[in-house]
């Protein structure tokens, strides 16, 4: 029961959170009917949901991947910065290529920096014994830090007076929405959505994932094997690095029209959360960005509507995360001792046979 | 398994969401009140920017045949512009307060061309009339006339001659505040000066407090600032013992013995004139701009501890900008690496939009860009 942790934490924080608005004297229902309502009740609310959830499926990729191999990066990121700021500043070096020629090199030049950046943390925990989860974390901060003196200093387009941007990108440059009219949600739901599936392709249904759910289930055995683990870990910082990449070049090309301090707004941390609330499965990555976008998206409409603090969403994420990890925890004790139990029955059943 | 999860999730959204979209359509049929929007970047309580709008808009909530909404800490994203989006098209707005720099571009100018009807009033922006959409409009203040005011008051007080100015980045806005208030400092004293830290962000608290005691541990006994919100500073200077002058909002509840004064804005005004054309139908106002004799900014009432000479000369500036008689920039003036950047009798006027791309600090300014 792979999803049933998830499932749970979603009743419950739903749950507390009711609870805690009628604790503190707010109509409780009426906000979670907002919540519904604001993040799926109509045509409008659902683009706002998957125009939010859209970079999350990418970033989020950028901690399932290396997760199938047993580490756990919270560098996003800075992968999805960087990724962004090679995306906008390509286009200034390479010139003359038709728009789309270069949309796609600037695609790939964005997964290259992203996958070279997370890569760099596979490659310092295999070569090096660096835990990844804090190298991936100082690397993002690293990555900001360069982004903030690049797009401050000698990237910095002179006209942008009072915030700091690499030139604009040409108008043939920008990604539109996928239909101006009725769906108004920019490419990168589909980028993120077919990079989801090829990454659950990848993961479940080929030798390279079956390798990977070898080293990530026990490192030992894999070696044992002669699988090549640093590689095979490596790969997958490398892909969920690019993934992060990609999402920045999305927010550059389909949304800022630069760089700027605009990109450095958590999409990498919410990928985190979106990544365990669907256990690493990048096809609930999917469902569970959107659950995710929809409740940022709902936050507009609480406030709006019932005066309700912007904190009441980031409130709502916080139980989500919180439960989830409660209820994983709980989830594997129980299985755990459900084992237990059943081995115990075994060896009784064993026994007797012994004696008869 | 989460197959299974969607689909019960979509049955359950799509009905609960149908029931509750109902009656909101019907809503605006009659009567109906002007709907203004507010959007603000960050908190509403931050004692700061974002405060500094919100309380501007509380008056306006208080306006005849007004509904106000508002939406706090909306980054400078798809989601701001999902945000305007919503308010207009789930709560009917027809005028909307975008207050963050970076919303202007590409953000508001992108809705505002999607929604030829609804008004876009932003704080800040510099409206184009060859390009940018006729339901755009920039309004800002000359909060620099506060900043004079702030260093002629800070020039008084101060026994060190060194004053210390935390600032966020090294933009045009910034430098224009550090350079008038060190002017105003040095029309008090040409001997005092400015050490100017920049945290590299608009709201970086911990930075700012270790910004504040560098700057008390250097010896500089008055400090003032150009961040999103001044909190942390003006309660370090306090618990320090030393001298602080606000920005954005009054932060004098914060300091109650070492507050001189501030320079606060006052939105109401731009406000106010927004949402009057707005009710009667005038066409928008592109490029609404004002200072002190306008009423777009103000300064915070002087703290107990001003001494009567700071006083004196600070309020007599203040009538003589209210009465239109003062330059703020004009020559002979020098940055401080030496270069001239006004000579002798040449002088920019406030509404002057060379002062809107500064790119330099001032003589008796210590620190780079």
């Amino acid at each position: 029961m792979p999803g049933l942790p998830t499932v749970l934490s979603i009743i419950s924080s739903f749950a507390l959170f009711v609870l805690f608005l009628a604790f503190q004297g707010k109509p409780a229902f009426e906000a979670l009917a907002l919540v519904f309502e604001g993040a799926f009740g109509s045509s409008f609310a659902w683009e706002n949901t998957l125009q939010r959830a859209a970079p999350l499926m990418l970033t989020a990729l950028c901690v399932a991947l290396p997760a199938r191999a047993g580490l756990i990066i919270i560098g996003g990121e800075g992968a999805l910065v960087l990724g962004g700021l090679a995306a906008a500043t390509l286009p200034l070096w390479l010139t003359g290529l038709p728009p789309l020629a270069t949309l796609i090199a600037m695609g790939m030049v964005a997964m290259l920096v992203g996958g070279f950046w997370i890569g760099l943390n596979g490659w310092l925990r295999q070569k090096r014994g660096l835990n990844e989860t804090i190298g991936s974390l100082l690397l993002s901060y690293i990555a900001i830090a360069l982004f903030n003196h690049l797009v401050e200093g000698p990237l910095r387009d002179p006209s942008s007076l009072n915030k700091p941007s690499t030139v604009g990108l040409d108008y043939s440059l920008m990604i539109g929405m996928i239909s101006e009219d009725s769906f108004r949600v920019h490419w990168g739901l589909v980028a993120g959505i077919v990079a989801c599936v090829l990454a659950y392709v990848l993961v479940r249904h080929s030798v390279k994932g079956f390798a990977l759910d070898v080293v990530g289930g026990n490192v030992r055995t894999a070696r044992m094997l002669g699988l090549p683990v640093n590689r095979l870990v490596i790969l997958t910082c490398v892909l969920g690095g690019a993934a992060a990449g990609l999402a920045g070049m999305y927010e550059v090309s389909a949304v800022q029209g630069s760089a700027n301090a605009s990109l450095i707004v958590g999409y990498g941390i919410s990928g985190i959360l979106v990544s365990f609330a669907a256990r690493h499965n990048p096809l609930a990555i999917i469902v569970c960005a959107t659950l995710v976008g929809g409740i940022e998206a709902s936050g507009s409409l609480l406030q709006r509507r019932l005066d309700l603090p912007d904190a009441t969403t980031l409130i709502l994420q916080g139980l989500l995360f919180t439960n989830l990890l409660a209820w994983e925890a709980l989830v594997g004790r129980i299985t755990q001792w459900r084992i237990r139990l059943e081995e115990h029955a075994n060896k009784s059943k064993g026994a007797e046979v012994q004696h008869g | 398994m989460s197959d299974l999860d969607r689909r019960k999730f979509l049955k359950l959204a799509g009905l609960i969401g149908i029931t509750a979209a109902m009656p909101f359509s019907f809503a605006r049929a009659a009567d109906k009140p002007l709907v203004v929007g507010f959007v603000y970047v960050g908190a509403r309580d931050d004692f700061g920017y974002n405060q500094a709008h919100a309380q501007a808009a509380r008056i306006i909530r208080s306006m005849p045949n007004v509904k106000v909404i508002e939406e706090e800490n909306v980054p400078e994203t798809s989601a701001v512009q999902q945000a305007m989006e919503a308010m207009i098209r789930q709560d009917g707005a027809e005028l909307i307060f975008a207050t963050s720099f970076g919303y202007f571009d590409p953000h508001v100018l992108r809705v505002a061309q999607r929604y030829p009807d609804v008004r876009f009033a932003h704080c800040g922006g510099l409206w184009d009339e060859s390009k940018h959409p006729k339901n755009v409009g920039s309004f800002f203040g000359y909060i620099d006339e506060g900043q004079y005011l702030n260093g002629v008051v800070a020039g008084h007080m101060s026994k060190t001659k060194r004053i210390g100015f935390i600032a966020a980045k090294p933009v045009a806005q910034v430098l224009r505040n550090i350079n008038a208030f060190t002017l105003g400092a040095r029309s008090v004293d040409p001997e005092i000066t400015t050490t100017v830290i920049f945290t590299g962000d608009w709201s970086l608290p911990v930075r700012e407090a270790e910004a504040a005691n560098g700057l008390i541990d250097q010896g500089c006994d008055v400090l003032t600032c150009h961040v999103d919100g001044p909190k942390v500073i003006v309660e370090t200077a306090e618990r320090r013992g030393v001298m602080s002058c606000g920005y954005h909002a009054s932060q004098a509840a914060l300091a109650p013995n070492g507050y001189l004064t501030g320079a606060e804005w006052n939105w109401e005004t731009p406000y106010r004139a927004h949402v009057e054309a707005a009710q009667k139908g005038e066409t928008m106002n592109n490029f609404l701009r004002g200072g002190l004799a306008e009423g777009f900014v103000k300064a915070s009432d002087y703290g107990p501890n001003v001494s009567a000479e700071a006083r004196e000369q600070a309020d007599a500036v203040k009538a003589s900008m209210i009465a239109g008689e003062f330059t703020l920039f004009k020559g002979p003036l020098k940055d401080n690496k030496g270069n001239v950047v006004l000579a002798e009798g040449e002088a920019l006027g406030q509404t002057d939009v060379v002062l809107e791309q500064m790119n330099y600090l001032v003589e008796g300014v210590r620190g780079d860009i």
